[in-house]
C-alpha cells in the first residue's frame, strides 16, 4: 500500500467503514462497493440517508451506481486524468482548505533546484535512467539537509514550493482533457467537482473509497496517490467522515500485508533485508532503514523483538539476534516471477493455500501450463479446485496442449477447514483485528491452516535437527513453542500472544516467557522482549484481555468491538481533526482535541498522537523519535509530521501522479509523449504478448470485475448451489450499440479474444454499459466477471486467460482493469480445434477478421 | 431508519413475538436495497430449500426467475434505460389476512399461526395444488421432480422456527442495509408511512406504501414501498382472494340449479295432458 503509505505514513485505510456515515460526500472509484463489500456499504447507504452525495465513477453502471446520486462512466484506465483534473480544479479555483494545507501538508516545503517535473521532460521526472529503466530519486528531495525541518513558504507562492510544483504539474489536466481522454463531459465533471468541494472545509468532509479497480493498473499506486493529494488539499484526512478507505478483498487481506504473505516485507512493514548489500549485518540494516524522527526511530526495538519471537533463546546480541538467519531478497520473487521460473523448470515445488491460480491467476492459461512443470504441488482447499485438477481436467489437457501422461507433478490435495471450523484473529479492511471462534469441528481430515503450518514446522524442525546442514540453521533456531490440543491444532491464543509481544524472561521456572507487553512503546532493542508484529502490539496485553475478541461496542466509533491497529485508533492521523492550536475545526466535525485543563489530547477516538504533547510543542535540536516531531504535525510516521502532497522518497515511478496509458490501449497517451509508465515491469517473454496501441484486432476496452454472488476464483462459491444458481454462467456485459454493430442479441454466445487467450461467454446486453467518445471516436467498453473455471457444478471459461503478466513498479500488481480485446460473435471452436484457431486468429499481421 | 445500528438494530435483537402473539410481518423498502441477494441465500440456507436450477436467463442479474416452491425470497432486477436506473425488489409471500391458499386447502395443511402468518404443514399436504391457483400473488407452488420433497406445496414460513426461538427471520437478519425490516405489523405500517413521506419529500412523488387492506385479502403481513406502478413489480393493484367470489359463484350456481329444476318441472307440467 505505498500509495497511502508514502502519502500519510501508514499503508492502511485511514478511516473505518462505520465512519463513512459521517461523510457529506462519498466518492467511490475503482470499486463497486455495493457488490464486493455489501455489508460495509450499509454505511454508505446510511450517509446517503443523512444527506450525503454519493458519486460512483466506473466504466460500468453497477449495483453501486444504482444507489449513487451521480454515476460517471469513465474510460477504464483514465482515473488519473479524472482525479488530476479535480486536483487542478481545487487548486485553480482556490477551493482547497488553506489552513489545513499550509499547516498539515508539505505544500509550503521548498524543493531542490535540480528537480524537474514531467511538465519539463514531457512525461518523465528528473533522475530517469533510461538504460536501467529506473529513477534516481535524489533530485526529488526537499531543499536543505534535514528532512525533518524543511524550508517552508507558508504563503505557498515560492516557485519551488510543493504547492506551486503541484499547480504546474496538474495544469494540463483540464475538463477538456477529461472529456477527450476519459470520455466524461465537462458538465458531469463540474457536478462531481461541485459536490466534492461543497463537502470540504472546517464544517464538512468527504471520503473516497477504492478497491482493486484502482490497484490493478500499471500505475495503480499513483492513482491512489492522486486521491491522497485531493484529500489532503480538501483537508479530509484524519477527520470524521473523511479519509481514504482502501477496501480489501477478503477477510484478512489487510492482515496478510500487516503480517505479510509478501516476499519483500516482514511483519509490521519492516523491510526484508536485501542480498549483497550492506544489510548483511543488523547494524547496516538499521543504519539504512532507521529514521531520525517519528515512530521509525524505534526500528531496532521492532526488529530485535521480531527476531526474538522467531528465534527465542537462539537470538543473542552476540549473533546479531539471528539477523543472519533471515532469508535475503535476491531478486523479484513476486507471483509473476516465480510462475515464469516455474515455466522455465526452475521451481521444484509449490504450496497453494487460499488461492486458485488456475482461475484467479493472471494469464491463467500460462499459469496452468507452468504448474505442469512442478515436481510437487500442495493445494489446501475446501474442494478440488482447478489448481488441484489441472493435470487431468484443465482446458489445456482437453485442447491437447498438455497430456496427463506427460505431467510429472505430484499433487497433494489437503482438505482445509472453513472459517467457521477454526479459530483465530483476522484483520479486516479498516485494520481491525477480530477474533473468530470455532463453531464446529471440521469434517473428517479437514484441518485449519494453522494446524498445517504447525505440523509442517514441527516435522521440518525435526528433519533440520537431524541433518546438521548449515542451510537448515534457521529451522533449528526457530522457537516453535505453541501448545497444541489433542488434534494437534496449535493454541491460537498463544500465537496472538506472540504477535502482541512479551518479556522474554519468565516470571516462574517452567514458563516459556514472561509478562505480555502493553504496547509497542514497551519493546526494547536489547533482546529482553519478543514481538511478532509491532503494529499489533497491545491487542492481547498483560491484563489478559483478548481485544480482538472484544464485543462491547461503545461510543460513536465502536471502541470495545475488536481492536484496530495502531493502539485501537479508528481514524488515523486524527490529530488533523483539530486546528494547529488544538481546538476542533468545528463543532460538527470534532473528533480529537487538546484539553488545556488536563494538558492532554482527548476526544471520541484514541488520539493518534503523543497524548501529552501540547499543540505548541517545538522539538529541541537533536531530539529523536516522537520527541523530534512538532505539536502540530499529525502525520507522525513522517519525520516532518506532514501529509505528503509531493513524495520525496519511497516511490519508484515518480513523486507525483502522472497519466500513462494502460499497457494495452486504444489510444496513445493524450497527455505526454511518454506513453506508458516508464518503470513498469512488462515481464517480457514470448508467451506474454501485448497488443500494440490501436491494434485493429482489439478495438475495445476490457475491464474485469467481481459479482456479489461469487467469491474471487470461485472456490468458495461456485461449488455451493445457493450461490451457483444465482450466477450460473460466465457472461460479458456490453452496450446495445456494440451488440447492434455485431448483430448480437442478449443471451447469445460471444467470444472475447486477446493475445493471451480467448474465452466464450453469454452476452448480457445492457444500457448499463455505454460507448464513450474518446478523442472524437466511439469507443466500446466491455466488462467481464472472472469467477468461473473448469471444476465444480457450474463451469465456464476462465476470464483471467485474457490478462497479461505485468508489474506495477511499486507493488508488482498486474493490469486487469484496463486492457484491449476483440469481440467475436458465437462460441469459440471446440477444444480439439482451439489451439489452431487461436493461433491463426492472433498471429501477428493477421489483421482483419 | 436504523441502518448500521449493528447489534442495536431491531433486526438483530431477540424478541418474544410468538409467546405474546404479536402480529408480525415484513416491511421491504427497495429504496435501500442493493440487490445483493443475501435474503435469497439466507432463506434457502436456513430453510433447507433445494436448488431449483442453474440457468442463465439473460434477464439482468436475475437468474432465479420468480417466487416458487424452492424460491421463497426473490430479488427482481429492473433496469430502466431512460433515465438510467437499476432497481432491486425483494419479493416474498404476503401472508394475507384472507389467504387464498389457506381457504382453498382441502386437507387443512395450510393454517394460520399465532403471529398471523400463513404456514404450510408439509406432512399434511397431499399435493392437490388448489392453493397454487388460489394465490393472488403467484407465490405458492408445488415442487417439481427431481427436487427433494417433490409434489408438495411450499412457500415462506415467515421463519416460524426462528421466531419461536426469538430470532428474526433469516432474510431480514441477513439484509446488510436493513432494506427488509421485520417486526410488529402496526409498527411497520407506521415506519412505512413515514418512509414514504420522507421519500416523497425528496421528490420521489410516485412512492407509495403497498399495503392492500381494502381488497378481499384484507391486508397482508408483508408490506412494501413501490415506486411507480406496483404491477411492474408483480403486485396487483387490487389483489383478491378467490374465495371472495365464492358467495356470488354459489349464488349463481344455485340460481342456475333452481332454474334447471324449475324448468324441468315446467317441462313436465307442460307435457301433462
Amino acid at each position: 500500500m505505498p500509495g497511502l503509505g508514502t502519502s500519510f505514513g501508514r499503508g492502511g485505510a485511514t478511516t473505518a467503514q462505520q465512519d463513512l456515515q459521517n461523510a457529506d460526500c462519498i466518492l467511490i472509484q475503482g470499486s463497486s462497493m455495493a457488490e464486493a463489500h455489501p455489508v460495509g456499504f450499509r454505511w454508505v447507504v446510511k450517509a446517503k440517508e443523512r444527506g450525503a452525495t454519493v458519486i460512483h465513477v466506473d466504466p460500468r453502471f453497477s449495483r453501486t451506481s444504482a444507489l449513487a446520486d451521480i454515476w460517471v462512466p469513465i474510460r477504464a484506465g483514465a482515473d488519473i486524468v479524472f482525479v488530476g483534473a479535480l486536483i487542478r480544479h481545487v487548486i485553480e479555483n482556490e477551493l482547497f482548505f488553506r489552513d489545513y494545507v499550509v499547516n498539515f501538508t508539505n505544500a509550503p516545503v521548498i524543493l531542490r533546484e535540480d528537480f524537474r517535473d514531467t511538465e519539463e521532460l514531457d512525461g518523465l521526472f528528473s533522475g530517469w535512467d533510461a538504460e536501467a529503466r529506473r529513477y534516481d530519486p535524489s533530485s526529488w528531495q526537499y531543499e536543505g539537509d534535514d528532512p525533518s525541518r524543511p524550508t517552508k513558504d507558508p504563503s505557498l507562492s515560492h516557485p519551488r514550493s510543493v504547492f506551486q510544483v503541484l499547480r504546474r504539474h496538474f495544469a494540463r489536466y483540464t475538463p477538456e482533457l477529461v472529456e477527450r481522454a476519459a470520455g466524461i463531459s465537462p458538465d458531469l465533471f463540474q457536478r462531481v467537482a461541485d459536490a466534492l468541494t461543497a463537502a470540504s472545509g472546517p464544517d464538512k468532509t468527504a471520503a473516497i473509497c477504492y478497491a482493486v479497480g484502482w490497484t490493478q493498473h500499471s500505475k495503480g499506486v499513483q492513482i491512489i496517490r492522486a486521491a491522497a493529494i485531493l484529500q489532503l488539499l480538501l483537508g479530509n484526512i484524519g477527520r470524521p467522515g473523511g479519509g481514504i478507505l482502501a477496501l480489501r478483498g477478503h477477510a484478512s487481506i489487510q492482515g496478510s500485508t500487516d503480517i505479510p504473505t509478501l516476499y519483500d516485507i516482514l511483519p509490521g512493514y519492516l523491510q526484508m533485508p536485501r542480498a549483497g548489500t550492506d544489510e548483511e549485518r543488523l547494524a547496516g540494516y538499521l543504519e539504512k532503514h532507521r529514521k531520525p524522527a517519528g515512530l521509525w526511530t524505534s526500528l531496532p526495538s521492532y526488529v530485535v523483538s521480531l527476531l526474538k519471537a522467531y528465534y527465542g533463546k537462539a537470538a543473542t546480541p552476540e549473533n546479531d539476534f539471528g539477523f543472519g538467519l533471515l532469508p535475503r531478497v535476491a531478486r523479484d520473487h513476486s507471483h509473476f516471477s516465480y510462475f515464469n521460473e516455474m515455466m522455465d523448470g526452475r521451481v521444484e515445488g509449490l504450496f497453494v493455500i487460499g488461492q486458485n491460480p488456475a482461475v484467479g491467476g493472471q494469464h491463467s492459461r500460462f499459469e496452468r501450463k507452468a504448474l505442469a512443470r512442478l515436481r510437487w504441488l500442495v493445494v489446501r482447499d475446501l474442494v478440488e479446485i482447478e489448481t488441484a485438477n489441472f493435470w487431468y481436467d484443465s482446458p489445456e489437457v482437453r485442447r491437447g496442449e498438455l497430456a496427463t501422461s506427460d505431467i510429472e507433478t505430484e499433487v497433494f490435495l489437503m482438505p482445509a477447514a472453513s472459517h467457521v471450523e477454526k479459530e483465530g484473529a483476522f484483520t479486516n479492511t479498516q485494520r481491525m483485528l477480530q477474533w473468530r471462534e470455532k463453531a464446529i469441528h471440521p469434517p473428517e481430515d479437514a484441518r485449519s491452516e494453522a494446524w498445517f503450518m504447525h505440523q509442517l514446522a514441527r516435522r521440518l524442525k525435526q528433519k533440520a535437527e537431524a541433518s546438521g546442514d548449515t542451510r537448515d540453521a534457521a529451522l533449528r533456531a526457530l522457537d516453535w513453542w505453541y501448545p497444541e490440543d489433542e488434534q494437534g491444532e496449535p493454541d491460537m491464543h498463544a500465537v496472538l500472544e506472540e504477535i502482541n509481544g512479551y518479556r522474554v524472561a519468565p516470571l516462574e521456572g517452567g514458563a516459556h516467557h514472561g509478562e505480555r507487553v502493553a504496547g509497542f512503546d514497551q519493546l526494547s532493542a536489547d533482546g529482553s522482549t519478543a514481538c511478532g508484529c509491532w503494529i499489533y502490539s497491545g491487542v492481547y496485553g498483560p491484563d489478559g484481555k483478548n481485544r480482538a475478541l472484544a464485543r462491547e461496542p461503545a461510543g460513536p466509533y465502536g471502541h470495545g468491538w475488536g481492536y484496530a491497529w495502531p493502539s485501537d485508533r479508528r481514524i488515523l492521523y486524527n490529530r488533523a481533526s483539530a486546528r494547529p492550536d488544538g481546538a476542533p475545526w468545528s463543532e460538527r466535525k470534532k473528533l480529537v482535541w487538546w484539553d488545556e485543563a488536563a494538558q492532554r489530547w482527548t476526544g471520541h477516538d484514541v488520539p493518534d498522537f503523543q497524548a501529552q504533547k501540547p499543540p505548541s510543542f517545538v522539538p529541541r535540536p537533536g531530539a529523536t523519535g516522537l520527541d523530534a516531531l512538532r505539536g502540530d504535525g499529525p502525520f507522525v510516521l513522517h519525520e516532518d509530521g506532514l501529509g505528503w502532497l509531493f513524495v520525496p522518497r519511497g516511490l519508484k515511478d515518480g513523486p507525483l501522479p502522472v497519466h500513462y496509458e494502460p499497457l494495452e490501449s486504444i489510444i496513445e497517451n493524450p497527455v505526454y509523449a511518454q506513453d506508458k509508465n516508464p518503470a513498469v515491469n512488462w515481464y517480457a517473454r514470448p508467451e506474454n504478448p501485448f497488443a500494440a496501441t490501436a491494434d485493429p484486432r482489439f478495438p475495445h476496452v476490457l475491464t474485469t470485475y467481481r459479482l456479489t454472488e461469487h467469491h474471487t476464483a470461485g472456490g468458495m462459491s461456485r461449488f455451493l448451489s445457493r450461490l451457483a444458481e444465482l450466477q450460473p454462467e460466465l457472461f460479458v456485459e456490453l452496450s446495445p450499440e456494440l451488440a447492434a454493430e455485431q448483430a448480437i442479441v442478449n443471451g447469445d454466445w460471444v467470444t472475447l479474444v486477446t493475445l493471451r487467450g480467448a474465452v466464450e461467454a453469454r452476452a448480457l446486453v445492457t444500457r448499463r454499459l455505454r460507448p464513450l467518445v474518446i478523442q472524437g471516436r466511439t469507443v466500446h467498453q466491455l466488462a467481464i466477471p472472472f469467477h468461473w473455471g473448469s471444476a465444480g457444478p457450474v463451469r465456464g471459461d476462465v476470464a483471467n486467460d485474457l490478462i497479461p503478466f505485468s508489474g506495477e513498479p511499486n507493488v508488482n500488481i498486474h493490469e486487469s482493469k484496463a486492457l484491449t480485446c476483440g469481440l467475436v460473435k458465437g462460441r469459440r471452436p471446440p477444444d480439439a480445434d482451439f489451439v489452431a484457431w487461436f493461433e491463426a486468429l492472433t498471429r501477428a499481421g493477421h489483421g482483419d477478421r | 431508519m436504523a441502518i448500521g445500528d449493528g447489534t442495536r438494530s431491531p433486526n438483530q435483537a431477540r424478541h418474544d413475538f410468538v409467546a405474546k402473539q404479536v402480529r408480525v410481518g415484513f416491511f421491504t423498502d427497495p429504496s435501500l436495497c442493493i440487490g445483493c441477494k443475501a435474503c435469497e441465500v439466507a432463506c434457502k440456507e436456513w430453510n433447507g430449500v433445494p436448488e431449483d436450477g442453474c440457468r442463465f436467463t439473460g434477464n439482468s442479474y436475475d437468474n432465479t426467475g420468480q417466487l416458487g416452491a424452492s424460491t421463497w425470497r426473490h430479488v427482481k432486477f429492473l433496469e430502466n434505460d431512460e433515465p438510467l436506473g437499476w432497481s432491486f425488489f425483494s419479493d416474498v409471500c404476503k401472508h394475507c389476512e384472507v389467504a387464498g391458499c389457506l381457504e382453498a386447502c382441502p386437507t387443512g395443511a395450510i393454517l394460520r399461526n399465532e403471529v398471523g402468518a400463513v404456514y404450510v404443514q408439509d406432512d399434511v399436504c397431499n399435493g392437490c395444488g388448489y392453493c397454487v391457483v388460489s394465490c393472488p400473488f403467484g407465490v405458492i407452488d408445488r415442487r417439481p421432480e427431481p427436487q427433494p420433497g417433490a409434489g408438495g406445496a411450499y412457500k415462506c414460513t415467515l421463519c416460524y422456527d426462528r421466531q419461536i426461538a426469538g430470532l428474526t427471520p433469516a432474510c431480514a437478519k441477513a439484509c446488510p442495509t436493513e432494506s427488509i425490516a421485520f417486526g410488529p405489523l402496526d409498527e411497520l405500517r407506521e415506519k412505512a408511512k413515514a418512509r414514504a413521506k420522507e421519500l416523497q419529500a425528496r421528490g420521489l412523488t410516485s412512492v407509495r406504501v403497498y399495503d392492500p387492506q381494502h381488497g378481499s385479502v384484507r391486508g397482508t403481513h408483508a408490506i412494501f414501498l413501490t415506486l411507480g406502478d406496483p404491477r411492474r413489480l408483480g403486485l396487483p393493484r387490487r389483489p383478491q382472494a378467490p374465495t371472495s367470489y365464492l358467495a356470488s359463484a354459489w349464488a349463481a350456481a344455485l340460481f342456475t340449479a333452481a332454474l334447471a329444476v324449475a324448468g324441468t318441472f315446467a317441462a313436465f307440467a307442460m307435457a301433462l295432458p
